[in-house]
Parts: structure tokens; C-alpha cells; sequence
């Protein structure tokens, strides 16, 4: 399929000479890049490059020694990241984190907590308005389910799902959030080819369907090279490179440092 | 540890001793407390002290069990029972039904002997089923061990307080440098040391200490190399079991051998917290503040406020402490990944 | 056959999240909610009424106060004697200086102050977790008990440190003391705690109860999810120790009637979490099944080894408590870690197909 690239022009988030170190290891040099709206943004790079810690920086897991975070235009101070999940910064996890002892609907029932008002006694007394609340956002978690197909384990503990219907639990809460910026870290990893293909639909259907920004971490360059718009490499917590796919892909130092490697 | 570090600890400890002291005395100065002086100071500073090798005996047998296995091992206090019940049982029972005065080594010997059974037993019925579960499912069953191994300790051999002699001076007092100490804590501090440097040198040199600790970081990865997992926990569970006995000997030869034993070795839990779970140095240290705190605040603080403040001292300090620093004195902090 | 629920389509999502959805389920509890309140009274005499029925109400509701902060918030504690004694000597106090006021508010109230020293001590959990916070509930444990063991003026200076509950009406009934008839005891109980329950339940299943149960199953990600990890687990610090607050305040004023602050030592801590255990981490009715069985199970053995041989000791029959207590504890742990309300759950999937199975 070749299609014109789209173009994107308001910046969502930036972020501006990032360096984080653990003790005397640096995880991340000097990294700077945006996210514009709307777009879907890869962030590539060999394995301990520091994608990971990068996702993390974003959303106040990690509190970078230099740098800054500008999200909606708004340079932040260090913080936790269920303020970062409040501004509306969703994401998923390398290795599953689901919540295990929950079924999948209260799973994708947590992501609506921030959206959720009543008080500690109307939720004691639970008929009432918190009945009323409940139900309004379990219909909008069914509509989740229903885009992302998984209504037959909507009962399950998630404990007892296959890794990849996990994954499409954990982007299920994700979405849940309604976030402005998600961030899916290796959303793909340890699929089959017929899996990814269906996340892959996934990612780029949420991205049109709801309009949501995207930044994905993955391994697998076709995929890589398929869904995203803009792609920044990183190497050793240094960034190498930042550009669409084609740019990217003829980077020689790229080339050089990873995709002549692996591919 | 180097001899630097040690001999750094050393002055710390002594410049704290001071400070407290000092601490101590200038409330008596304002009349917050009604008497202090500093002779007795130093006395009470090194009977806690004294007490707290005591405390680090009980926690060296918890750090054991934790470094092998990853297991918080809630039971360590009645193992501390069960072990002096039956070395005593089993003196009385010679005694009576024999005519035999065991002497005590040999009394030593036949219960390292059970403790090495109650370690098989341990393995094989609890640990085994519960391999890879949760570190707080494991920390639950404990409990059980606990309750049971009381239960069946005192079943066995009774729940009546029992005197335990060794042939060891009880009474007796020395007075180095004008301070009075009492000579059985001094020989029980002694041991202690030997005890820990003897498993600090296992832990450290030995193809087993190494097996151990690879055990206590990932269970399945260290199955996967070859290392056999039953064998190594029955072994940590068994030098867990000896530590064990000397400790019980140690407390039931001051105090007598009864049901209480397993409470106070309750208190070896706010010793780890201080030290850390995976340090032996920790647990000496932690147990030497622990025992010199919990000493000095009930003579002097505690009895403005009412006495046997001991019951809670320990533990309110180790949770303070926690505030602070989580991980421990010594313990290996924790980093965080997603 | 009977217990079949297929053929009952929800068509509305009310439906689907109603408390029992399942048509037996309902009128199962009904009909033992009317048979406990409208049978038990007349059927069972006062032995049964007295050293069964009400101290199961009341280890039920101290282990749904536990099973809140363990079962779902996965927040281990070991001080609920502590909790307990806060609430039966809070309760004492109230009630001795506002001889006024009417006995339900009584427990409230104390239930609250409970959920306040439950925060103060909830507090570090924010820095440690697992068995780190264990060791510092002891803390509270040991530090409460030391408190009203020590201060004359939370029994009212009495020389014993025992304090007795005044005799006090709902309704025109007595409820509380040795005037109290066992039967309006264990009627009161029964209505209270049933109320108490439903309470926990609705939480359980709102907004609040998966914050908690995030918290429980995986802390990173409920954090970035938006949930602020100091209120989930301070919240279940507070509601748990008001159930056991509660509880508390029952103990010293309907089961016993007169306590002393060593009643609640770590010994009834250890009792409710074994319940909590044994019953099932994380289910309501699951603390109920425990708080039965660990009440019954003494008597039983009791009377077991009694019949065997009457001139057993009771040391030994307290000691063969304690290695039962232990070996159900490992037993369930290995076997069944879901606990008895797994267990009935499983009864009850049988039951679905039952008599004709597949």
C-alpha cells in the first residue's frame, strides 16, 4: 500500500535534552524529540538502547537529572505518574501488567477511575447515582470491547487469558482512559504473524478511529516501518536518528548500528 | 567488609553511644527525666547491648533463610523453642527413663540431629508444594510452621518452664573499665561472633554459599544451571535449625526454656528490618541497636511514661527507621523496573 | 438442575451488575438472611446462641475488616487485636461518658477513631510493602495493646484493667452486658452485621474496591493508570480497621461483655488472619466461612479428643489447637489458596450441571 505521507504540525509533547543515569550507568544522553498530535510516533533501537526508560521519563515513572518534559505546552515539574495518567497520558507494558486476580471487564474498569465521581458513602450505598455511574461507564467499556473483539472473555480473570488476548487487555484499559497520548511498549512482542497483523489493525484503527497519538516501542521492522509516521532511533541512550520511515531506513548510521544487524 | 569499614562503624557507634548519653542527660538537665547518671548509663548501654547479640542470633537464623530461599521465615522463633525443648526433653528424658546424666554436647549433637528432620520434614511438606508461589503465600505458610511447630514442641515435651544448665556461670559479673557485665552474655556474645563469621566465611568461600545465594535470586534459573534446589533448602533450613539451637540455648539457659522464647524471638523481625533481610552484618548490627535501644529508653524514658515500653520499643523504632530507609541499614536497594 | 442459570438473559447492564445476579443466588440469601433472623432465635438454645452464633458474627465482621485490607488491597497486616482493643476501648469510653448515646452510634464512632489510628499506622505502607509491612503492624499491634494495658484512664481506673459494658437498649431491648438476653444479642448482631456486609460488598464492587484490588495485583501499573497509591491504600487502611473497630467494640460489649486490653493480643490477630486464610483472600463470604470454621473447629476438636479420652489435659488439647491451626494453614495454602469460598464456588459449578453431567 503506498500512500502520500501524513503530515502533522501541532507539537503534543516535546521532550528537550533528556539524560538520565542510574548511579554512574547512563540509560539515556541528551535525547530530544516531540510527538505531534494525531500522529504515530515508533521509537526503535537495539535492545538496552533505552526505549523503555524513555516510555518511563514520559510518564513519571523515571525523573530524568537533566532536561525537560513539555506536554500540551505545559513544561512539567518531576511527577508521579498517576498525574502524568491525569493529564492524559495512557500506556501499556513490555510485560504484561495486567491486574490478575480481576476479570477482563473490571480490568478495563479501572481505566475509567479518573472519570469516576461519586464519594465513598454513595459507593457504600451503590444504588442510586453510583449505580447510575457504574452502568454509564460499563457502556462505555463494552464499546471498547467491541472495537478491540474480545466480548467472549469479557467475564475471565485475566490470569487465565493467552499472552496475546492479554495484550489486547491491557490496550483495552489503556483506551479506557481515553488518553490523549498512549504509549505501547513492545505491543507485539512474542506474537505470532497472524497476531501482530490483528494488533496492528488495532493500533492503527484506535489511532484513526479516536484520533489518539501513538508512540509505540517495537522490534519488528515491518511492522515498524508499516504503522508509524515518524521514527526516532536510539543507540546506547543517544539518538541517532529522527524522520519518517524512508529517512530512516537510509540512514547509513542506522543502518549501520541496527538494521544491518538484524535485518 | 573491610578492616577500614569496621573500625569506621566502630567510632560511629561509639560517638552515638555518647551522643545519646549526652542526649539523655541534658533532659534530665530540663527535668524531662528524673535521673540519669552516667556509670549506670553505661551499664544499662552495655547489658542492651549484650541483649542485642542475642536478638542477632534469633535474626541471623531469619537472613539465612531469606538469603537461600526468598521465604521470610515467620516460624524462625519457634524453631528457637522447639530446638531448646528438645535439647532439654531430651536430657530429661535420659535422666529419667535411663538413669543417664546426657552430658550437654551430646544432648547437642541428637538435636541438631532432629533439627536436621524438621528441616526434611520442612522441605518436603511445605516448601516443596509451594515452590514458585508468591513470596507472600510462603510468608502465610510460615505462620502455619509456626503455630505448628509450637504446638507440637510443647506436645511433645510439655508447655512447663524447664531449666536448662550447661554448666554455664549465670550469676557471675565482671567489671572491665568500671562497666559491669554479666559473664554468660559476654560467652553468648562470643559465640554469636563465632557463629557469624563461621557462616559469613560459608556464605562468602563455599561451593554450597554460592549455590545459595544463586537460589535465593531466581529459583528456576538456578534449577536450569543444575543446582539442586531440595538439597540446598533442606541444608539452609537445617543450618537455619542449628542456628537455631544456639540461640535457643543461649535465651533458655538465662531465662529457662519456655513458651515465651518463641515471643521474644518475635523481636528479631524489627532487628532485619534495621539491618536488612539479606545482611548478615545487618542483623548483628541491627541486633546491637535494637537491644541498646530498647535498654536505654525503658530505664530512662520509659519510666516517665509508665515502663515496659520494651514490649514496642523495637518495633516503633524499626518502623520510623523504615520511613527512612526502606531497604535497610544494609540491605540492596531496590530499583524499580516496568 | 436447581442451580442452572442458563435461560436467565440480562438484557440491561443493571442487570448484569446487580449484587447477585444469578436468581438462586438471590433467593438463597434471602432465605437464610429470613431463617437467621426468623428461625435461629427460637430454635437454638442459649449455649448454641452464645458461644457459637455470636462470636462468629463477630470474627466475621473483624475478618471482613481484614479481608479488605489483605484480600483486596493485598496489604498484610498483623495488628488487628490491636484494632480490635482500639475499638472495644474507644466503644467503653463513649459509652461511659456519653451515657446518653444512643449504642449504634457508639460503635460507629468508635469504628471511626479506629480508622484513624488504622491510617496513622497505614501510613508506612506507602514506603514498604509485603512483609516489611508486616513487621511494621506489629508495631501497632504491640504499641496498642501496650497503651490501654497501661493507662488507667481507658478503663475508668478500674484496679483489674478490665472493663465491664454497661447495660444499653436498641429498641427497648438490652443489648449489651450480662443483662442482655441472648437472643436480642444475636438479633442485633445478625441485623448489624448483615448491614456491615452489604456495606463491604457494595464497596468491593465499585470504583474504590478496584483501586484497592489494582493496588493488590500490581502497584506500578494501578499508579499509572491514575490511581494515587497513598488514598487506595490508606482508604483500606481506614474502612478495615472501622470493621475491626467494630468488631472490637462487639466483642467487649455483646460477646463478652467484659474485657481487658490482653484479650487482643497477637494471638487474635493471627485468629482473624487465619480465618481471613482459611476463608478466602479477598471474598466476603469467604470471612464468614472462615470465622465459622475457626470458631467451630476448637469445640470440635474439644469434644473430639474429650471423647476419645477424658483425662486429656487441656494443655494438650490447646496444643493439638495450635498443630491443627498450622497444618490447615499450610494444607490450604498448598491445596486451595482461594480458601473455602473458592471451594464453595466450585460446589457451585458442580452444582450447575448437576444431576446430568456432560
Amino acid at each position: 500500500m503506498v500512500t502520500a505521507p501524513r503530515v502533522f504540525n501541532e507539537v503534543l509533547l516535546e521532550v528537550r535534552r533528556i539524560s538520565l543515569s542510574f548511579g554512574g550507568v547512563k540509560a539515556l544522553t541528551d535525547i530530544s524529540f516531540d510527538i505531534r498530535k494525531g500522529e504515530i510516533r515508533a521509537i526503535i533501537g537495539p535492545n538496552g538502547a533505552g526505549k523503555t526508560s524513555m516510555l518511563n521519563v514520559i510518564n513519571g515513572f523515571y525523573h530524568p537529572q537533566e532536561g525537560e518534559v513539555i506536554f500540551k505546552g505545559e513544561t512539567r515539574r518531576a511527577m508521579r505518574p498517576h498525574k502524568a495518567a491525569k493529564q492524559g497520558i495512557a500506556r501499556t507494558f513490555q510485560n504484561v501488567a495486567l491486574f490478575k486476580g480481576m476479570s477482563t471487564l473490571d480490568n478495563i474498569m479501572t481505566g475509567r477511575l479518573l472519570k469516576m465521581r461519586s464519594n465513598v458513602l454513595l459507593q457504600a450505598l451503590y444504588w442510586g447515582p453510583n449505580e447510575r455511574e457504574e452502568i454509564e461507564h460499563r457502556a462505555f467499556c463494552e464499546e471498547i470491547i467491541d472495537f478491540l473483539e474480545i466480548q467472549a472473555i469479557r467475564k475471565t480473570p485475566v490470569g487465565k487469558l493467552p499472552y496475546g488476548l492479554q495484550k489486547r487487555v491491557e490496550l483495552a484499559r489503556a483506551l479506557a482512559m481515553e488518553p490523549e497520548l498512549l504509549l505501547l511498549d513492545e505491543p507485539m512482542a512474542g506474537m505470532n504473524v497472524e497476531e501482530k497483523e490483528d494488533m496492528s489493525r488495532f493500533i492503527l484503527d484506535v489511532n484513526d478511529h479516536f484520533g489518539t497519538t501513538i508512540a509505540l516501542i517495537e522490534h519488528d521492522m515491518g511492522v515498524v516501518m508499516d504503522l508509524s509516521d515518524r521514527v526516532v532511533v536510539l543507540d546506547y541512550g543517544r539518538k541517532l536518528a529522527d524522520g519518517t520511515p524512508d529517512e530512516v531506513r537510509s540512514n547509513q548510521e542506522v543502518v549501520d548500528a541496527y538494521l544491518g544487524v538484524a535485518h | 567488609m573491610k578492616p577500614l569499614h569496621i573500625l569506621t562503624w566502630l567510632v560511629g557507634a561509639l560517638v552515638t553511644i555518647f551522643a545519646i548519653g549526652g542526649l539523655h542527660w541534658g533532659l534530665a538537665q530540663i527535668g524531662w527525666i528524673s535521673f540519669f547518671d552516667w556509670s549506670f548509663y553505661f551499664e544499662v548501654s552495655a547489658a542492651g547491648l549484650l541483649q542485642g547479640v542475642m536478638y542477632s542470633l534469633v535474626a541471623l537464623g531469619f537472613v539465612l533463610i531469606f538469603k537461600a530461599s526468598g521465604i521470610f521465615n515467620f516460624a524462625q522463633g519457634s524453631l528457637v523453642l522447639f530446638a531448646a525443648l528438645t535439647m532439654v526433653g531430651l536430657m530429661e528424658l535420659f535422666e529419667r527413663d535411663f538413669g543417664i546424666r546426657l552430658h550437654w554436647v551430646l544432648a547437642f549433637i541428637l538435636t541438631v540431629g532432629v533439627m536436621v528432620l524438621v528441616a526434611i520434614a520442612i522441605e518436603r511438606l511445605v516448601l516443596r508444594p509451594l515452590v514458585n508461589q508468591p513470596p507472600i503465600i510462603l510468608f502465610m505458610a510460615t505462620i502455619g510452621i509456626f503455630y505448628f511447630v509450637d504446638g507440637f514442641g510443647q506436645a511433645l515435651w510439655g508447655s512447663d518452664v524447664k531449666v536448662l544448665d550447661i554448666g554455664m556461670p549465670i550469676a557471675s559479673a565482671v567489671s572491665p573499665l568500671g562497666v559491669r557485665m554479666n559473664v554468660y552474655d559476654l560467652i553468648a556474645a562470643g559465640v554469636g561472633a563465632a557463629l557469624v563469621a563461621g557462616l559469613g566465611v560459608f556464605f562468602q568461600y563455599t561451593r554450597i554459599g554460592r549455590a545459595l545465594r544463586a537460589v535465593a535470586d531466581d529459583h528456576q534459573a538456578a534449577l536450569s544451571v543444575g543446582i539442586p534446589l531440595k538439597t540446598i533448602w533442606t541444608i539452609v533450613w537445617s543450618v537455619a535449625g542449628v542456628v537455631a539451637l544456639v540461640a535457643g540455648i543461649m535465651w533458655g539457659g538465662k531465662a529457662g526454656v519456655q513458651f515465651s522464647l518463641a515471643l521474644i524471638a518475635l523481636k528479631a523481625l524489627p532487628v532485619l528490618i534495621l539491618g536488612g533481610f539479606t545482611s548478615i552484618p545487618g542483623a548483628i548490627v541491627g541486633g546491637l541497636i535494637i537491644g541498646y535501644g530498647e535498654q536505654v529508653a525503658e530505664n530512662f524514658i520509659g519510666l516517665e511514661i509508665g515502663g515496659a515500653i520494651q514490649d514496642w520499643f523495637a518495633y516503633v523504632l524499626a518502623l520510623v527507621f523504615l520511613l527512612f530507609r526502606p531497604q535497610g541499614l544494609f540491605g540492596e536497594r531496590i530499583i524499580e523496573r516496568v | 438442575m436447581l442451580y442452572r442459570e442458563t435461560g436467565q438473559f440480562k438484557t440491561t447492564y443493571r442487570a448484569d451488575q446487580a449484587i447477585f445476579p444469578i436468581l438462586q443466588d438471590k433467593i438463597g440469601v434471602l432465605a437464610i438472611l429470613a431463617f437467621a433472623v426468623f428461625v435461629v432465635p427460637f430454635a437454638a438454645d442459649n449455649y448454641l446462641l452464645e458461644t457459637i452464633l455470636v462470636p462468629v458474627l463477630v470474627f466475621s465482621l473483624a475478618a471482613i475488616g481484614l479481608n479488605i485490607l489483605t484480600g483486596y488491597c493485598g496489604q498484610l497486616s498483623l495488628g488487628t487485636g490491636g484494632f480490635m482493643a482500639c475499638g472495644a476501648f474507644f466503644s467503653y469510653k463513649l459509652a461511659t461518658a456519653f451515657p446518653d448515646l444512643n449504642l449504634i452510634l457508639v460503635f460507629l464512632l468508635a469504628g471511626l477513631g479506629t480508622s484513624v489510628v488504622g491510617v496513622l499506622f497505614g501510613l508506612p505502607s506507602l514506603r514498604i510493602k509485603g512483609f516489611y509491612l508486616a513487621v511494621a503492624t506489629l508495631a501497632a499491634q504491640f504499641f496498642l495493646i501496650w497503651v490501654f494495658n497501661k493507662f488507667g484512664w481507658w478503663t475508668n481506673d478500674s484496679p483489674s484493667g478490665v472493663i465491664s459494658a454497661p447495660p444499653r437498649e436498641v429498641l427497648g431491648f438490652v443489648v449489651t452486658s450480662s443483662e442482655a438476653h441472648p437472643i436480642s444479642k444475636y438479633l442485633f448482631l445478625v441485623v448489624l452485621v448483615a448491614v456491615l456486609a452489604l456495606v463491604a460488598k457494595n464497596l468491593v464492587r465499585s470504583r474504590i474496591g478496584r483501586s484497592w484490588m489494582a493496588i493488590r495485583d500490581m502497584d506500578i501499573a494501578a499508579e499509572i493508570i491514575g490511581i494515587r497509591p497513598l488514598v487506595a491504600k490508606l482508604s483500606a487502611f481506614a474502612v478495615s480497621s472501622f470493621y475491626i473497630g467494630i468488631a472490637g467494640g462487639l466483642w467487649a460489649f455483646i460477646y463478652t461483655g467484659s474485657v481487658e486490653a490482653l484479650a487482643f493480643q497477637i494471638d487474635r490477630s493471627f485468629q482473624v488472619l487465619f480465618m481471613v486464610i482459611l476463608g478466602g483472600l479477598g471474598s466476603i463470604l469467604g470471612s464468614f466461612l472462615g470465622a465459622i470454621f475457626i470458631v467451630l473447629l476448637p469445640i470440635a476438636l474439644n469434644v473430639t479428643m474429650l471423647a476419645i479420652d477424658p483425662t486429656f489435659s487441656v494443655a494438650l488439647v490447646s496444643d493439638m489447637e495450635f498443630m491443627l491451626f498450622g497444618a490447615l494453614i499450610i494444607f490450604f495454602l498448598i491445596v486451595e489458596p482461594h480458601g473455602l469460598a473458592r471451594l464453595w464456588q466450585i460446589g457451585k459449578e458442580k452444582l450447575r450441571l448437576w444431576p446430568f453431567p456432560y
